[in-house]
């Protein structure tokens, strides 16, 4: 425009394509002006409309929560509390007792984060600290990639190729070694079956392990580099900054991101209903089949026929929703706690 | 004074750190290991199973030759049908939490109940649609099936849109203010479109993480035998499938499980390289 000015002074440019700029300035600005007219007017509708999704957020926990109480209270009234401690699971004379899935659900996670804890804070010490800068991107990202692996994949190899190896190099030789052994000889005795609880543990730790590793390694990230470099300053060695500081300085984030791969692990369906066995008997041996919350839902909710068959069913799957929304609350207001430490 | 080099004590620190750090890099040569066996036996078992038929037939009885036609074109449709459903639900919620809420009360509540969705165990998904739309309907069916992979969807999409909105910078949204933008047109016209790359980002993760999910499928839309188009029927879905052909005795029904998982995870995995690609250049 200043140009077509300057233009206009020297008797140079046409004074009607300036004329024209002009108009279609005017014409933009006056649909803008329109546009944000009609965008002020719709000011309380689009408020309102993203208030709504965030409460729809809201209705869709309370909606899980009273149907699924809804759902339960056939076969909670028909067995009361007891439900949670009854070891019996007869579908044919309808007595029904949650106990040996509760324990199978507690068990294999916990053998999961037992060995998945350990392994995976050691993959974050290796990633930050020990692996050459080259590797670490592509190993984090293997991992991370690895972590959204869904788990029916990790059941159908657990299934196919995991449990007959084990099986046949490992638990047999465990067996026959423990067997006289007063208290591993019954927590790892019995007959190999390949599948079990141990199996299933296992097949979950492989599970969480990504996620626990990329948790991890991202709050020790977090940890000012200054605290490091102080305690190396002092001639600490690498396992003591990392034992002394970085861990220390980090144990509410690697607290929070394992309670996080808890609650995972917890509610994990596909991986454990291929390989635990399904045995609702409780047994000394990890080795034996068992069963866990998820597993049994996932296998017998079509077959149950009767009314209380459904309800107890629905009654696990309300227990299972309570015991991962504690762990998860848990982590979340650790992780929490973390991001407040690390925003000030 | 004499310095005295306690060399007992240093050598025992030097082993003790030697110990622990050959213990950590074997942790990650343990998990990068089972990881390599898994996907390698998927490679192995699923690419033998691969052949052109796989995409143009329906699942067989056992003992006939057949596809996953059916389970691929179910799993494509729900989970469409998901993610057009959930997307703007999910967006709108994580705006509010981003932009209108963020430090209100009601914010913090949302926050945290969605984050707890969005890691709860996606079997009492299947259990929720069962008791709001299977039952009352008295059938299994595909809307059921993408009802319970919407409840998936939602969480997925409001926490990366709500991370992807807080990173555009405050600058923005003042100077279109500034300029007497209201409020929704700031939004629409500059903050989701700085966060552009990040939204689409979370959307593909929720698709990630949908094509991947067998529990909640398994008793809402249940599985079909034949290629079935009818929204208020039982559609089958290629996790479903795998999960009924790996655990049935029949060893053709086995390598259709392999081939289904080896398309899962071929799709799981590019689209969660493209989130990742796309949330770089967002972060950039």
């Amino acid at each position: 425009m200043f140009l077509n000015r300057g233009l206009t002074k020297l008797g140079l440019a046409a004074p009607s394509q300036q004329l024209m700029t002009d108009i279609a300035l005017t014409d933009y600005a006056a649909e803008k002006a329109g546009s944000m007219r009609r965008a002020a007017r719709g000011e309380p509708l689009f408020r309102g409309l993203t208030f709504l999704a965030a409460l729809f957020v809201l209705v869709l926990f309370i909606g899980v929560m009273i149907a699924l109480t809804m759902g339960s209270l056939p076969a909670i009234k028909e067995f009361g509390p007891a439900f949670l401690w009854t070891e019996t699971w007869k579908p044919a004379t309808e007595k029904f007792g949650a106990f040996s899935a509760i324990v199978g659900t507690l068990v294999t996670s916990f053998l999961a984060m037992l060995v998945a804890l350990p392994v995976g804070i050691g993959i974050a010490i290796f990633l930050t600290e020990l692996c050459p800068r080259w590797l670490r991107r592509p190993i984090g990202i293997a991992i991370e990639l690895l972590a959204g692996i869904p788990s029916i994949i990790y059941g159908i190899w657990g299934l196919f190729v995991f449990a007959p190896w084990f099986q046949l190099h490992l638990q047999e030789p465990i067996i026959e070694a423990f067997a006289n052994v007063p208290v591993l000889g019954t927590l790892l005795g019995g007959t190999a079956y390949g599948i079990g609880t141990f199996t299933a543990g296992l097949i979950l730790s492989i599970m969480i392990l990504p996620f626990i590793a990329a948790v991890t390694r991202d709050v020790f990230l977090t940890v000012p580099s200054m605290l490091k470099e102080a305690a190396y300053g002092l001639g600490c060695t690498t396992w003591e900054v990392m034992w002394q500081v970085v861990i220390p300085y980090a144990r509410t984030g690697v607290f929070g991101g394992a309670m996080l791969a808890l609650g995972r692990a917890l509610g994990e369906t596909m991986a454990v209903t291929f390989v635990i066995g399904n045995a609702h008997r409780l047994s000394p041996s990890l080795f034996a089949p068992g069963t866990s919350i998820s597993a049994t839902i996932a296998n017998e909710f079509t077959e149950a026929t009767t009314e209380l068959y459904t309800s107890s069913l629905i009654t696990m799957g309300l227990i299972l929703f309570f015991i991962t929304f504690i762990v998860l609350a848990t982590a979340q207001l650790m992780l929490r706690r973390l991001e407040k430490q690390a925003g000030k | 004074m004499t310095h005295q080099i306690n060399k007992g004590l240093y050598a025992r620190r030097r082993m003790i750190n030697g110990v622990f750090l050959l213990l950590s890099t074997g942790a990650a040569v343990f998990g990068l290991v089972w990881l390599a066996f898994i996907l390698g036996a998927l490679l192995k078992e699923g690419v033998q199973a691969l052949s052109p038929t796989l995409f143009t037939l329906s699942t067989p009885p056992p003992g006939t030759p057949g596809g996953l036609a059916n389970a691929i074109y179910g799993s494509v449709t729900m989970s469409l049908a998901a993610v057009v459903v959930g997307t703007p639900i999910g967006l709108m919620a994580g705006t509010y939490l981003a932009e209108y809420g963020r430090h209100t009360r009601f914010a913090f509540v949302v926050r945290f109940i969605n984050d707890i969705l969005l890691s709860a165990p996606s079997i009492v998904t299947g259990l929720f649609i069962y008791e709001i739309l299977v039952r009352p309907m008295g059938h299994f069916s595909a809307i059921a099936g993408a009802a319970s992979l919407v409840v998936i969807v939602i969480p997925v999409v409001v926490r990366t849109t709500e991370n992807m909105l807080l990173l555009v910078p405050n600058g923005l949204r003042e100077a279109a203010s500034a300029l007497g933008a209201p409020g929704n047109f700031v939004i629409r016209s500059v903050t989701w479109k700085a966060a552009q790359a990040g939204i689409v980002t979370g959307v593909l993760l929720a698709v990630a993480r949908i094509s991947g999910e067998t529990a909640p499928l398994l008793f809402t839309s249940l599985n079909n035998q034949f290629f079935n188009t009818g929204f208020t029927t039982p559609m089958a879905s290629l996790p479903v499938v795998i999960f009924q052909y790996a655990l049935s005795p029949y060893d053709d029904w086995h390598a259709l499980a392999w081939a289904g998982a080896l398309l899962v995870t071929a799709t799981v995995l590019t689209l969660s390289i493209i989130a990742r690609v796309l949330e770089n250049r967002q972060r950039n």
